[in-house]
Formats: C-alpha cells, sequence, structure tokens
C-alpha cells in the first residue's frame, strides 16, 4: 500500500500558556539529550524522602509537616499511606478504566486481615509465628510481615469475587455496584460481632491492641539496633520508612506492570472492549488482575495503617476514603504514576495538616474569629478543587502523555467544557 | 481453485446459522464454506446480515442455532478472545482502533495472545520476557512496514489518516498471527488509487503469507476482482454463491440490488 495519504498531524498549541509549553518543550529536550535524569529525578526523590526526618523537621519545610511538637508526625505516615491507595486505585480507574467507588472495601480488608491474623480478637486462640510481643499473648499473632502479605492475598481474593460478578457491567453500571460494595463490606464488619455465634469483627467497638511491626531481637542485635526490635508509637520513623519502602515496591511494581503485556491490554479495554477483545484480549481476565492488584494495594496500606493506628473501628472506612483516594487520582493525572503521587501528596497533606496550617494563619488577621476552622469546610474545599481542575485542567496536575494527548484532539469533543462557545 | 464441493479442505465452515435478534431474524439457517488458501467476498445490500454474520464468526454473537467450524474445531460460543487464539483476526467496518495508543501499541496489543509472558515475570523483568518484548517490537515494526506504515509506529492511531488508520487496522489484525483474516469493507472510503492498492495488498497476503481472506464489500471492482468465490446475503438469506462472474448474471442478486423493477 502507498503512504501517501498520511500527514503528521500537527502538535495542538497549547492555547493561552505558550511559556509554559515552551518550558515543557525545552525541558523535554534536556530529557532527551541527558538520559540520567529519567532515573536520577526519581532517585533524587526518593533520597529526599527518606532523608526528610533529618532536614525536614526543623527549618522551612517543618511549616509543611511539622505539628510544632518537636516530634516526628504522622502527617508523613497517613500521606505516604494515601499514596499507597491512591497508587492502587490508579491501577483499576487510570490504567483499566474501570470506575470504583468502594476503594475503602480493600483498605478495611486489609485492615481487618490484621485484626484476624496480629490481635487478640481471638483470645481463645494461642497460635503465634514470629511475633514481636513481648510477652505470650492469647489470640492469633503471626509476624506483622506474614500478615501484611496476607493481607495482600485475601484483599485480591476478595477483589476477585467482587469483580467476578460485577465485571460485567460497564460504565456508570460498574461504579453504581461498586459504590454498594463500598457500603455494604464496612458494614459487615459493623455487624460481624454475631455471625452464628462467632464474633469475627467485634462490631462496632472494633478491634484494638493490634501487632505492631518489629524484626525481633535476633536481627535487630545484628543490625545493631538499626531495624528495631519492635515498633513503638513513640518514635514515628520506623513506621514512616515501612511505608515509603512500600510505596516504592507498589511504584515498582505499577511501572513494570505498566510497560507490560498485562498494561497494553488494559489501556486497551479502557479504549475498545469489543476490539480488545477480538484481538485476543481476555476481557474478565484483564479486568479482573486489574482489581486483584489494585485490591493488593489497598490491603497492604490497610494492615500497615491498622497497626500504625492501633484500632480499627468500621466507621473509620467510610464512603468518603473512596472519594478522597479518586480525587488524589483524578487531580493527580489519572494513569500517570508521578501524577497520582504528587495528587495523593498535595491532597492528603491538604487533609491532615494543610487545613489546620492555613486555618491557623487565617485565625491570625485580626477581626477574624479565633476558634474559625477552616477544616469544617473541607470537602466543601476538595469538592471546588475538583471542579477547577475538571475546568482548567481536566487532564490533572501532572497527565501521563497518553491522556494530554486525549484532552488535546478528541475527536468531536474538543473539550469537556468551552465557555467561549 | 477449490469449489467448496469439498476436493479442497475448507479452513471455515459454518452450517445451518441463524440469529434471532428478538422477532428479526438476522442471519437465517446460513451455510457457508470458506475454502482453505481462497478469497472469498460476501455481499449484499445494506442490513442484510453480513456484519451480524461476521461477528458470529469471530464470536461476538452466539448464534441462535447452527455451529461454525474453523479448523475442526468447533467455535460457535467462544469469546472473541479464544476465537482469535485460534488464528481468525478482523478489522471493524467503523474503524475501532485503540485511538490513545500508538500504531505500534495497537499492533503489540494484539499480539496478546502470541506472548507467553506472565504477570510475575512481567514484574520480575525475566530476561526471556525481555528478548520476547523486543522480538515483539520487532516483528510490530515489520508488520506496519509491511502494510504501509513504515516509520508511523510512534503516531498516536487517531492522528493518522483516515487511510492510514484502514492499513493500521490491518496491520493490528495481521499482528494476533491469523490464518484467516476477515475483513469489513477495508476499502470504505478509499479513493480509486488507495482501493487498487488495497486489492494488491490482500492478494499479497494470501500468496506471502499465506492467509485465506474472507471480504465483505460494497466496491464490486474490489470483490469482482480479487474474489475466488462470491457469496450474497438479503435479509439475511444466502440468495446466490459461486464464481465473480456468475453472482454478476444471477437474477436474484441483481434483483436484491436494482429491485424487482429492473428485472421485469
Amino acid at each position: 500500500m502507498s503512504n501517501q495519504a498520511s500527514s503528521q498531524a500537527p502538535k495542538a498549541p497549547n492555547k493561552g500558556s505558550s511559556t509554559l509549553s515552551s518550558w515543557r518543550a525545552s525541558y523535554r529536550r534536556y530529557r532527551r539529550e541527558h538520559k540520567w535524569l529519567g532515573w536520577g529525578i526519581p532517585l533524587a526523590f526518593v533520597v529526599l524522602a527518606f532523608s526528610y526526618p533529618w532536614w525536614g523537621l526543623e527549618g522551612p519545610l517543618s511549616f509543611i509537616f511539622n505539628d510544632g511538637l518537636g516530634i516526628d508526625n504522622d502527617t508523613l505516615f497517613n500521606m505516604s499511606v494515601y499514596v499507597m491507595l491512591a497508587l492502587g486505585l490508579n491501577v483499576v480507574v487510570g490504567y483499566a478504566g474501570l470506575l470504583d467507588l468502594g476503594y475503602v472495601a480493600f483498605f478495611a480488608l486489609g485492615a481487618y486481615t490484621l485484626g484476624w491474623f496480629g490481635s487478640g480478637l481471638f483470645a481463645q486462640r494461642d497460635v503465634h509465628f514470629l511475633d514481636t510481643n513481648a510477652a505470650r499473648l492469647p489470640g492469633i499473632h503471626l509476624s506483622f510481615w506474614v500478615v501484611v502479605l496476607l493481607a495482600g492475598a485475601v484483599c485480591a481474593f476478595a477483589g476477585v469475587l467482587i469483580g467476578w460478578p460485577t465485571l460485567r457491567l460497564r460504565g456508570d453500571y460498574l461504579a453504581i455496584v461498586t459504590l454498594g460494595f463500598g457500603e455494604i463490606i464496612p458494614d459487615i464488619f459493623r455487624n460481624g460481632d454475631d455471625i452464628a455465634g462467632h464474633n469475627l469483627t467485634n462490631g462496632v467497638r472494633g478491634v484494638t491492641q493490634l501487632d505492631r511491626p518489629g524484626f525481633g531481637q535476633t536481627i535487630s542485635d545484628a543490625t545493631g539496633g538499626i531495624l528495631p526490635v519492635r515498633y513503638t508509637s513513640l518514635e514515628l520513623r520506623p513506621w514512616y520508612f515501612t511505608v515509603l519502602a512500600m510505596v516504592l515496591i507498589i511504584i515498582f511494581v505499577n511501572l513494570r506492570l505498566r510497560d507490560s503485556k498485562l498494561g497494553r491490554a488494559w489501556i486497551a479495554v479502557r479504549e475498545d472492549e469489543i476490539a480488545a477483545s477480538a484481538m485476543g484480549v481476555p476481557l474478565m481476565r484483564t479486568k479482573l488482575w486489574a482489581y486483584a492488584i489494585g485490591a493488593i494495594f489497598g490491603g497492604f496500606a490497610g494492615a500497615v495503617y491498622g497497626s500504625f493506628i492501633n484500632g480499627i473501628f468500621p466507621v473509620s472506612f467510610s464512603f468518603q476514603i473512596s472519594v478522597i483516594v479518586l480525587v488524589m487520582v483524578i487531580v493527580g493525572g489519572m494513569g500517570n504514576i508521578w501524577g497520582v503521587i504528587a495528587g495523593a501528596m498535595l491532597i492528603s497533606w491538604l487533609n491532615f495538616r494543610g487545613l489546620d496550617k492555613i486555618g491557623e494563619r487565617i485565625s491570625d488577621i485580626p477581626g477574624v474569629s479565633s476558634d474559625f476552622s477552616i477544616a469544617k469546610y473541607k470537602f466543601g474545599i476538595f469538592g471546588a478543587l475538583l471542579v477547577i481542575m475538571m475546568l482548567f485542567r481536566p487532564e490533572g496536575l501532572i497527565p501521563s502523555s497518553r491522556r494530554r494527548a486525549e484532552f488535546a484532539e478528541g475527536e468531536g469533543q474538543a473539550t469537556l467544557y468551552d465557555a467561549r462557545a | 481453485m477449490a469449489d467448496g464441493n469439498g476436493t479442497e479442505k475448507n479452513i471455515l465452515e459454518a452450517v445451518q446459522v441463524r440469529k434471532e435478534f428478538g422477532g428479526l431474524i438476522a442471519v437465517n439457517d446460513v451455510d457457508f464454506v470458506i475454502p482453505h488458501g481462497s478469497i472469498v467476498s460476501l455481499i449484499g445490500p445494506n442490513g442484510a446480515g453480513k456484519t451480524t454474520f461476521f461477528n458470529i464468526l469471530t464470536g461476538v454473537y452466539k448464534p441462535t442455532s447452527g455451529g461454525v467450524i474453523f479448523e475442526d474445531t468447533p467455535i460457535s460460543g467462544l469469546p472473541p478472545h479464544k476465537v482469535t487464539a485460534l488464528g481468525m483476526a478482523r478489522t471493524f467496518q467503523n474503524i475501532r482502533l485503540f485511538h490513545n495508543m500508538t500504531a505500534l501499541e495497537n499492533v503489540l496489543v494484539a499480539m496478546h495472545s502470541r506472548l507467553k509472558g506472565g504477570i510475575w515475570s512481567s514484574i520480575l523483568g525475566l530476561p526471556r520476557l525481555k528478548r520476547e518484548e523486543k522480538e515483539a517490537r520487532e516483528r510490530a515494526e515489520e508488520l506496519l512496514t509491511f502494510s504501509g506504515l513504515p516509520g508511523r509506529g510512534n503516531a498516536y492511531a487517531k492522528n493518522l489518516s483516515y487511510g492510514d488508520q484502514r492499513r493500521l487496522e490491518v496491520a493490528r489484525a495481521l499482528a494476533s498471527g491469523p490464518r484467516l483474516l476477515l475483513l469489513d469493507e477495508p476499502t470504505a472510503g478509499m479513493n480509486p488509487e488507495e482501493t487498487a492498492n488495497f486489492t494488491d495488498f490482500v492478494a499479497k497476503l494470501r500468496e506471502e503469507h499465506d492467509i485465506t481472506v474472507l471480504l465483505i464489500e460494497h466496491d464490486m471492482r474490489v470483490v469482482m476482482g480479487i474474489s475466488d468465490r462470491v457469496t450474497v446475503l438479503d435479509y439475511g438469506e444466502k440468495i446466490a454463491e459461486g464464481l465473480p462472474k456468475e453472482i454478476q448474471h444471477d437474477e436474484r442478486v441483481i434483483e436484491a440490488y436494482l429491485g424487482t423493477a429492473a428485472t421485469a
């Protein structure tokens, strides 16, 4: 066949922000000429993140994160947990295009897995495996690291179980069913204190006194105490490093899968199910993998979060979490790992720290009541943020090149919103 | 040339295929064979049931009754991806590329059932998998060149011209490694020169790659030019079958296309 009809479509000019686009172009050129930036920039971020407790707790950036009490605070820990959740949901929503409004279910299930295998919930049992508790407590106590893996496995199983009937649905229908599951699962935990006479979840009282991560005496001694015997609630650095390591593992898996056969199949399914299926992509299996992998990451996050806050209650796993994680993915840039991380960090920082900080500053203004609390308007602010993003930058803060292209030249639907028309 | 009467092996046999949508009979007990190595055309007026028939063959629809056998394997009821894995690929009448994927990625997706790499080897980045990916990319580039899209691998599918999108659809179908290729109105919207080029391309597919072709086509120059056999559908029924020149003079075919007044 001849090729005479082909012509390279011109790059759509980024109207209204020529400086920004010229910066972006020159940055891209620089990136191409300096290949090391491809791993250099992420490495720099990793080093910055790991060394934060040494440089960040005092100085200009302490305002951002520190609670002012002079000890390590939990903001960064919470932010990292939400980064894990957002990266997990990104696989489901960003890659495979399956709108999941009940992602909190897997977060909860991961936490309750810790409740089952790492607490005194089943006090009549006496099972111990490499746990780091000082005394031999009643109940099932497996090593925290084993429980994390178990949480992933339980969530993957639940993901497949939920996905099997629901993933036959498309678009809005899937969203509604996942919304239902996101409500049902916390309800099951709430009412799980008497399932055929068995107390599986301790109901509304929740599960407390959860096992903490730790490496045990032998490993701790061998590393000169660098790896702690058992994490405590006073020294938060090990917790922070642990979630950071988990985030790194999740990023790694995310990247590898994105560039794999499965990653291509996810995008193909998102683009056109019928064509994907006709090209040999098994729809059900492809979607189930997305669901299961998203669920696994949610389970990891749930287990480590439950252990950290040392209490798991049904009310902690509300629909709001599903929404907020989804907002992180959308605001950051669906389908792009770096965008999703940025979105998760921004939103979770605002959620846990930033709004309080901003509120304090506003209260300092003369004439403003001292009990003015901007955090009360949290969801209004997030909602407004989402609307503003959809109007001005629907592709997200840091979109993938694919997604930027999607919004740049969609045939017949050039913009989602056109005020000038 | 095969005659369909069983002297040569048929790559595909459809027996008494019927598809009903509610009260509408879209395909009415059609018997149909494609001899190995042939180019067979399926023609008929708009709404005759050609695309429905195509969808039954490729597994998009399950026939209401009747069966389809592909290389001795019964395939009616199998989902499309399994049919594709067996060695049957298709293009779509209204182009259905993955628009926000590059041309190369489009082709790579279609290799899905041919690539062995599993999820664990992807995560671990095993050397075997890296080799397979590299080979797949090289093969995809070759296919793009073969289909008339040399060097266009990095262009997003939606940014390709109409003719190139049609070429990419064929390249993508070929990537799944088919022995039977189903083309649904591949020359729709092409100019005469492009159409002529495409006709040569289909002939080349059969000669160089031993691919059997089933074609739905409206352009009679294409149909009469390259088909070994032509089957005509009208209102879901097979009204004629035979050599192109026989079909051209078949009264029922002329009637179906031009209406009864023309034959009166």
